[in-house]
């Protein structure tokens, strides 16, 4: 119950950041901060809390870019339905991906492969398909309204986002205070013990890929309302696979708040590199990459170890 | 008969791991299963717990054929058996761990952590409710695997080797736990290499050679069977072993 009260608090804190941020910047900052938070709680679902890693969930983010595109250029969809419906598709890739990775135990590297295969089918795929505009892409013609899920300024958009992070940290703290997350972390740390104790295993995986590709897809028709365009590389390339894994891991994984430190965490690291050196483009992604081979190395448990450590430290103080 | 094994038979390329076993065993028994490393203890185990599926032969739990069942459906139905190797979910709390047991037959997570809490105590686990499961040393996470197991609710439960790596005042710790067990209506099927405990805990004694059952019986009947004393030790080892396994 705690957490539910720390989920609260902070939504409320955020709520009124608009309107304290005058700058453009830092508003866009946040912006995109919470909404890589929300693509790493999506991956944090099924990589942290069931230790599934996806090399690519950029299948279920692309699939939920593309069905908002063409769910409105082609069938005349409001976007706020379009973006309902991409969650929707985004669940079936899910359940097509996991339900034929898990009902052949695929784990570990192999179930990464082929994630990051099935990403790649769907890259080639939108690429040469004409309804996905190939590799032009789709672009949303300008028509700036609330109802229209454009605003004009970020300040809307902010709020869209907020609105998914709460979603985001909901399933998050159901997930550990449910059956259901007893169960997905239990066939985290041990399957075959998990299914000596009468879990479904796959049933339990199926749910989770399934869950976590409902919010990436989520995820993906922002994107594409944030920006009113998409292409194959953006969708279903294989940086925003990388991107959702490496908030997680940075902030904690199969912790609540992880994915949101550590995604706040990398996109402060991304503008400084990026003022310190930007007269050299390229550089600061050494910097970025050199951050990033430092965190993974000293601290295998992210940010979210660190404030376990520090927190266990005053408590024996205290004690 | 709360289990009944009939001929079955596993073998792994030509390995005839557990061949032709036929055994039961009666409700609210204490029954081990023993003999020598490699003897297909924990093949048999794996069979009937639906770990892995029999090649022949039929496997009946209360009078319902669970032969080649997952093993998520026949822990369902009241059999569960916990690893020789304890395989606790290390970055859950023990309380977190026995709860996953407990959400076999109980939906809420309060009614199931509150039921795991119970069983911590009964298993001498009350003060590590708490801790993660990884701080727990041998003893601590066998009686983990046991507390899990219980918190299914099983009929029939399956000890994997509980007391493997325990130290003799561990070993006596968990006898009188096991004989609870029994106390309150759950029939025990155990493999086990501590004699001492087996001679103590079982009302009959399966002794598994090459994947064979060659004898079975009261224990201390069992412990003066030449074909056991050599199936231990080799032939001729009878006369000097089978009074010191008796008085084991």
């Amino acid at each position: 119950m705690k957490s539910a009260g720390a989920i609260l608090v902070l939504i409320l804190v955020l709520i009124p950041v608009p309107w304290l941020v005058r700058s453009d910047f830092w508003l866009n900052f946040a912006v995109l901060a919470l909404y890589y938070g929300f693509l790493g709680q999506s991956w944090n679902i099924l990589g942290g809390y069931g230790g599934q890693f996806s090399f690519g969930h950029a299948a279920f983010f692309g699939t939920g870019a593309y069905a908002g595109a063409v769910l409105q250029l082609q069938f005349g969809v409001n976007p706020w339905l379009a973006l309902l419906l991409a969650g929707v598709a985004g669940g079936i890739v899910g359940a097509i991906v996991g339900g034929l990775s898990f009902r052949y135990g695929l784990r570990g590297s192999y179930f990464a492969l082929v994630t990051l295969a099935f990403a790649e089918v769907l890259r080639i795929l939108a690429d040469s398909l004409g309804f996905t505009g190939a590799g032009v892409g789709l672009q949303i013609p300008l028509h700036p309204s609330p109802v229209n899920f454009q605003f004009a300024g970020k300040a809307g958009f902010y709020f869209v986002i907020l609105a998914l992070t709460a979603l985001g940290l909901a399933v998050a703290w159901y997930i550990g205070h449910s059956r259901f997350g007893a169960r997905l972390m239990a066939v985290r740390d041990s399957e075959d013990a998990a299914q000596a104790l009468g879990v479904n295993v796959f049933r339990v995986k199926l749910a989770a890929i399934i869950l976590s590709a409902v919010l990436m897809a989520l995820g993906g028709a922002f994107y594409l309302q944030y920006f009113l365009y998409v292409d194959p590389e953006i969708a279903y390339g294989p940086a925003v696979s990388i991107a959702a894994l490496l908030a997680p891991i940075v902030g904690g994984l199969g912790t609540m708040f992880g994915p949101l430190v550590g995604a706040v965490a990398l996109q402060l690291l991304n503008e400084a590199s990026e003022s310190a050196i930007g007269a050299a483009p390229g550089l600061n992604l050494v910097l970025y990459g050199a951050a990033l081979v430092l965190i993974i190395a000293f601290l295998p448990e992210g940010i979210a170890g660190i404030m376990r450590l520090r927190a266990g430290i005053w408590r024996r103080r205290l004690a | 008969m709360i289990l009944a094994l009939d001929r079955v038979a596993k073998r792994f390329g030509g390995v005839r791991a557990v061949s032709e076993v036929t055994f039961s065993v009666a409700r609210r028994e204490i029954v081990a299963l023993i003999g020598p490393n490699g003897a297909g203890k924990t093949t048999l185990f794996s069979l009937v717990a639906g770990s892995l599926a029999p090649d022949a032969g039929t496997i009946r739990f209360e009078d319902r054929d669970v032969t080649g069942l997952a093993p998520h459906r026949i822990a369902a139905l009241g059999l569960v058996r916990t690893f020789q190797t304890a395989q606790p979910f290390e970055r859950l709390t023990v309380a977190q761990n026995i709860a996953v047991g407990a959400h076999l037959h109980l939906a809420a997570r309060g009614a199931a952590l509150q039921r795991a809490a119970e069983i911590a105590e009964r298993v001498g686990l009350g003060k590590w409710l708490d801790r993660p499961a990884r701080e727990l040393n041998v003893a601590g996470r066998k009686r983990l695997e046991l507390a899990r197991a219980l918190a299914t609710e099983p009929r029939l439960l399956l000890l994997d080797e509980v007391m493997a790596g325990l130290n003799p005042t561990e070993v006596d710790a968990i006898v009188p736990t096991i004989f609870a067990i029994r106390d309150s209506g759950i029939t025990v099927l155990l493999t086990e290499h501590v004699m001492r405990a087996v001679m103590r805990l079982s009302d009959r004694v399966l002794v598994l050679n090459n994947g064979r059952l060659i004898a079975q019986g009261k224990p201390a009947d069992v412990a003066a069977d030449p074909a056991v004393v050599e199936a231990y030790l080799g032939r001729g080892a009878t006369p000097q072993v089978a009074g010191e396994l008796a008085h084991g």
